[in-house]
């Protein structure tokens, strides 16, 4: 609607200002943020955010300079109002690394909202993931009825939006989708720069592939153009997570440096970005002590409060020339000063796991236990279990206990399965009292496949999809409404609701469940054996049963009778 | 087809078979023993072979070049195990924590049904400790275990060190695409049971544990290993399971490969294999560890760590090493390479361990014997051709009452016999195990006459068959699942079972039926079970081990669920009360 009422202006606009409006209207920022995880490990997250001043729903854009064209159209031509897609290999392990500041499920994610506009969802839905799949050499085009679900209340718009009707949202998760180089490559070919400069010359395939952790994700959506929020931008945010595993790779010693890590530095900013930064997370573990030292020393210093926990920051400036004044580039080192010990480890305030209890191929479990170590809040949180339909679950034996007791969800959407078309998607709203240990079980039988619907691999069994929990945790330190738009981008994707509570989305492991295989050589040895015991055992039955016995009678007579019979039935007498 | 259809046939078929009853009879059991002797016949026994090739064609250049660092840790672990007098919890935690392992524990305690006199426990409390190599881009659903029992004494420190000094060679690679779990296990069995009932979140015994454990998803494979000692001469496997449960045959082959590629002597039930296969003595060896591992397989025992994963569906061996008298010792290095090897195969698996054979009989570490070979032995000794029902509903009763009293009694009654009799809870046990057993042979067994139409021909005709019917279902159902138990019930309870008559000459018969029972079976099975490891054993010994493999055996049902127990007690004894009823008609 606004973008409507402002068309005409942008119009009115356009051709006077074109030189000095372009550089106005698309903008790129770069940021990477290092964070030493408390384990020792080390995750780099980069942040490639580009801005665009237009409209692309209405069609009217044909010239495209920053924005990739090929996600652009996408979005114009499907009604796309929003559009996340993670790839992920690997599991963000949020008790030994902390909170994410972007977590993903393994595997492939993706999930949308589409424009009100949009009359058939699900043929939108189906085309954009066919055509996803594409752009990102991806198995996208897997993504069908069977593992498609609408969710009520985890998922909400990202970006501007008026109205939240959930039927326009779609959201899938293919948990064994492997990512390697092959989905990188066209991930990295929308940056504008490419690899070739700026931060982007870090992202060396082999380097990145050499870690515990790999996510890249691509977020589209809506925003404000300015504070005033009279017109529409949108945002491309393509997002890299990378953990590394200092330990392996430094036998036994976890300092590291930004060469060590990508076998590269950096010696310039992207020529096209408006923004070049690396944020370097120094935060104090500890009060008393310091522990870790970078070089070279920050120019500045940069104090945010990130998921509750006021961070400090060292921060390089990519685009201020006094930064290469020194040495031609830029190679972030930190060193730990002395070992850590497995006491001083905190743990994250909401942390989750989940698996499969029992054993045996008829029924199982569905086990997940949700944590909350908030020494004094309780908070809600919303869980979203989607169980693939062979996997037949029993809703009554769903059990939510905390602290001994039953647990009551405030809120439950259940939409049960339908064999081969739509999975069973579970949605509850859970109080978690403070400093608490959540357990949800639910059992489930496995079901006996058609023997042509499993999978190449049987054996290795079938994957559950993560489940989601979507929290608002009680923050211990107040938080300051930030601008946007000033504030660094890891730290803005998530819209914060008020200052006392942030954020926080996890996602579970996914879980491998086998279900009873058949033998895959045993059909011709059934065939076999099938065709011998109709054959013999009965055959010979029904030989028996349906033959009718008759009571010999011995015949008298033999020649004659024959005979004289014969000469009955020329004259037409009953025989004798 | 006209055999079964045309009745002139079919009378003279049934006929020959009723005449010949007897001699067929005998000759189809001599028939099945001769097939079981000869499966030991080296050339009727395939080689082994891998069939999964996710295994097979995989080449792997082991790298392991620390056994002098397993050593070392081995020493200290074995310095904090004496300073702690047990397991050395924090110590553990530290060492496996500074080599990047996510660290967990696992605390448990359980009482035993009444106390275990050979292992001296009873109220048993223990800490598991293990270690989780997180794979690196891998989101935890497959992981592989290896598992280090951690007993009283000096035994197994050098498995610990070894499997530390492993934990951080391997830490060190980034190939793993599955988790490792490295698994210190206290109480052996019970430890192994505490932990994996927890893993799984399931309660089958009454193991009762606390803490928050750390999962890897779905455990593939499992290797238990016990090392006593610095350098070794062999490695023994075992692979009975609880239950007579066998792992995968690939597991066996894939240790087998790489003993062979390290040049590591292997054995299976302590017996190395002969070259040669064509001498007499060459058969006898081959028969002698066939037997042994029917016998090993019959007691339905879990004979190592590995027996309990089983139930899990998790493939699983346990390797011992021995240190015996021979010339060539290997070290620590050879040690650690060949379980690289191993573990970084299995890494490979992009399945379940499925391919191979379930159910084997091993003649030797390289030959095997599978199922569709030795079955026809079985068939041939339950093979029995033989020929009111209301009166045999009481001895029915009995005999069932007879075996649910002595499934329950023992254990339930174990304090009222302390308190009368000077005996141990254990003895107790034992011996009200035994008293029942021979009280039931005492008990009336002449209900029948109370109604009418019992006491004739008829009578003890149905019984018997009745009884036979239902031996033969038993030993059946039991042999596809546990064969060596089924066969080793069959070859001693058919002839005698088949042969019993009221009329006849009832002193023999009843030697005969008693010398058929279950538990006499037992008792002949420990001997010559001795017989075989050539320790032969003196009838006291043998009968004091006999005592201690009653008292065994209870125990396995209440803490690990064996099956052995209540099968003999609920099916088998039964089942000959009612052939004793048949002889004692009259």
């Amino acid at each position: 609607m606004l973008a409507a009422l402002l068309l005409p202006l942008l119009l009115a606009a356009g051709p006077g200002r074109a030189g000095a409006g372009r550089e106005r209207r698309d903008a790129l920022r770069e940021e990477l943020l290092l964070s030493p995880l408390p384990a020792g490990d080390v995750a780099a997250t980069f942040q490639f955010r580009t801005r665009w001043d237009a409209d692309l729903q209405r069609g009217a854009v044909s010239h495209y300079r920053l924005f990739p064209k090929a996600l652009g159209r996408l979005v114009a031509a499907l009604g796309v109002r929003e559009l996340h897609l993670a790839l992920t290999q690997g599991f963000w392990r949020t008790q030994a690394w902390g909170q994410p500041p972007l977590q993903a499920p393994a595997g492939a994610e993706l999930w949308v909202w589409f424009q009100p506009t949009v009359t058939d969802v699900d043929k939108a839905w189906k085309e954009l993931s066919n055509i996803l799949s594409g752009i990102f050499c991806a198995s996208l085009n897997f993504i069908d009825s069977t593992n498609t679900v609408t969710p009520t209340a985890s998922f909400k718009p990202l970006g501007l939006a008026n109205g939240t009707d959930h039927h326009l949202l779609r959201y899938a998760v293919l948990p064994r989708e492997v990512v390697c180089t092959e989905n990188l490559t066209p991930w990295k070919k929308l940056l504008p720069c490419g690899s070739k400069a700026g931060l982007a010359v870090l992202l060396k395939a082999e380097r990145l592939f050499h870690s515990s952790y790999h996510s890249q994700a691509v977020h589209i959506r809506p925003v404000c153009r300015d504070a005033s929020c009279l017109a529409v931008s949108w945002e491309l945010r393509q997002t890299l997570t990378v953990v590394f595993d200092t330990f392996s790779s430094g036998q036994g010693k976890k300092d590291w440096s930004l060469f060590k890590m990508f076998s590269r530095t950096l010696t310039d900013a992207c020529p096209l970005a408006s923004q070049s930064k690396v944020y370097v997370d120094i935060s104090p573990k500890n009060k008393e002590k310091e522990l870790l030292e970078v070089t070279p020393p920050p120019v500045s210093v940069h104090e945010a409060i990130v998921q509750g926990d006021k961070r400090t920051y060292a921060v390089y400036d990519l685009l201020s020339p006094s930064l290469f004044n020194t040495s031609r580039s830029l190679n972030v080192q930190l060193k730990w000063k002395r070992p850590q010990d497995s006491s001083e480890l905190p743990t994250p305030v909401l942390h989750a796991q989940r698996y499969v209890s029992g054993y045996g191929l008829q029924t199982g479990e569905i086990s997940t236990l949700i944590y909350n170590t908030h020494p004094y809040r309780a908070f809600p949180v919303i869980l979203l279990e989607t169980v693939p339909w062979y996997l037949r679950l029993y809703v009554h034996t769903l059990t939510i206990v905390t602290k001994g007791k039953e647990n009551k969800p405030s809120y439950i959407h259940y939409q049960p399965a339908q064999d081969r078309r739509r999975p069973h998607l579970l949605e509850m709203l859970i109080q978690l009292p403070a400093n608490s240990v959540t357990k949800i079980t639910i059992q489930f039988e496995r079901a006996l496949l058609k023997w042509t619907e499993y999978t190449p691999d049987p054996n290795h069994g079938f994957y559950v999809s993560s489940s989601v929990l979507s929290a608002l945790v009680p923050s211990v330190i107040a938080m300051k409404d930030m601008d946007v738009e000033q504030s660094p981008l890891f730290t803005s994707l998530f819209p914060s609701s008020d200052g006392s509570s942030y954020f926080v989305r996890l996602y579970t492991e996914p879980l491998l469940v086998n279900l009873p295989t058949p033998d895959f050589s045993m059909p011709y040895n059934v065939i076999c054996l099938t065709c011998t015991v109709v054959a013999v055992c009965y055959g010979s039955f029904y030989n028996l049963l349906t033959r009718t016995f008759h009571v010999e009678e011995p015949s008298r007579g033999g020649l004659a009778k024959r005979l004289a019979n014969i000469i009955r039935k020329f004259r037409g007498v009953p025989p004798l | 087809m006209g055999l079964l259809s045309d009745p002139h046939c079919r009378r003279a078929l049934s006929r020959l078979v009723l005449r010949l009853n007897t001699p067929l009879c005998t000759l189809s059991y001599v028939a099945g023993l001769g097939w079981f002797l000869a499966l030991a016949f080296q050339p009727l026994a395939p080689r082994t072979y891998m069939s999964e090739n996710a295994m097979g064609s995989t080449m792997v250049e082991e790298q392991f070049l620390f056994g002098e660092r397993a050593l070392s840790y081995a020493r200290e672990f074995a310095g904090h195990k004496k300073k702690a007098g047990g397991m050395p919890v924090a110590w553990l935690e530290k060492t496996m924590w500074n080599l990047g392992l996510e660290v967990h524990r696992q605390p448990f305690s359980r009482t035993l049904p009444f106390p275990d006199e050979t292992r001296e426990r009873y109220m048993v409390k223990g800490t598991n400790v293990y270690g989780i190599l997180r794979a690196p881009r891998a989101a935890s659903t497959e992981s592989l275990v290896l598992s280090v029992p951690c007993s009283e004494g000096p035994h197994n420190n050098q498995a610990v060190g070894l499997m530390l000094a492993l934990a951080s060679y391997f830490r060190g690679q980034i190939y793993w695409a599955k988790d490792i779990i490295f698994l210190v296990n206290e109480h052996d069995l019970l430890g192994m049971e505490a932990w994996l009932e927890a893993y799984h979140d399931v309660n089958i015994t009454e193991v009762r544990s606390s803490g928050t454990l750390g999962r890897a998803g779905a455990i593939q494979a499992a290797i238990a290993l016990e090392l006593s000692s610095d350098v070794i001469t062999s490695f023994d496997v075992a692979v009975e399971g609880l239950n007579g449960q066998l792992p995968n045959l690939d597991l066996l082959n894939l240790f087998h490969a790489f003993c062979q590629k390290n040049g590591l002597l292997c054995t299976i039930q302590g017996k190395l294999q002969r070259s040669d296969w064509d001498s007499l003595p060459a058969y006898a060896h081959s028969l002698q560890t066939l037997l042994l591992m029917v016998l090993a397989q019959a007691s339905g025992r879990p004979h190592g760590d590995h027996g309990l994963f089983l139930r899990y569906r998790i493939e699983a061996i346990t390797l011992r090493g021995i240190n015996s008298f021979r010339q060539y010792k290997y070290d620590m290095t050879t040690v650690g390479k060949t379980l690289e090897g191993m573990f970084r195969k299995l890494n490979n698996l992009l399945e379940r361990l499925h391919q191979s054979y379930f159910f084997y009989l091993l003649p030797s570490l390289s030959r095997f014997v599978s199922i569709g070979v030795y079955m026809p032995a079985f068939g041939f000794l339950i093979l029995e051709s033989r020929p009111g029902l209301l009166a045999l509903v009481p001895p029915l009763l009995i005999c069932h009452a007879a075996g649910l009293a002595l499934y329950f009694l023992p254990v339930l009654g174990q304090h009222v016999a302390t308190q009368h009799f000077p005996v141990s809870e254990s003895e107790a046990v034992v011996l009200t195990v035994i008293a029942i057993y021979v009280a039931g042979m005492a008990l009336p067994h002449n209900t029948h006459r109370v109604l009418a139409g019992g006491g004739s021909d008829r009578g003890w005709m149905t019984l018997k068959l009745l009884a036979l019917l239902y031996l033969a279902v038993q030993l059946g159902c039991l042999a596809l699942l546990n064969f060596s138990l089924g066969f080793l019930l069959a070859a001693t309870m058919v002839p005698a079972a088949a042969a019993v008559q009221p009329n006849g000459p009832k002193v023999l018969l009843a030697v005969l039926l008693v010398l058929a029972t279950p538990a006499v079976t037992l008792l002949l099975g420990i001997f010559l079970q001795r017989e075989l490891v050539e320790a032969p054993a003196a009838v006291a010994e043998g009968w004091q081990l006999f005592l201690a493999a009653v008292a065994e055996g209870l125990l396995q049902h209440h803490l690990y669920g064996s099956l052995l127990f209540p099968f003999l007690a609920l099916c088998a004894y039964p089942c000959w009360l009612l052939l004793w009823n048949v002889l004692f008609w009259k």
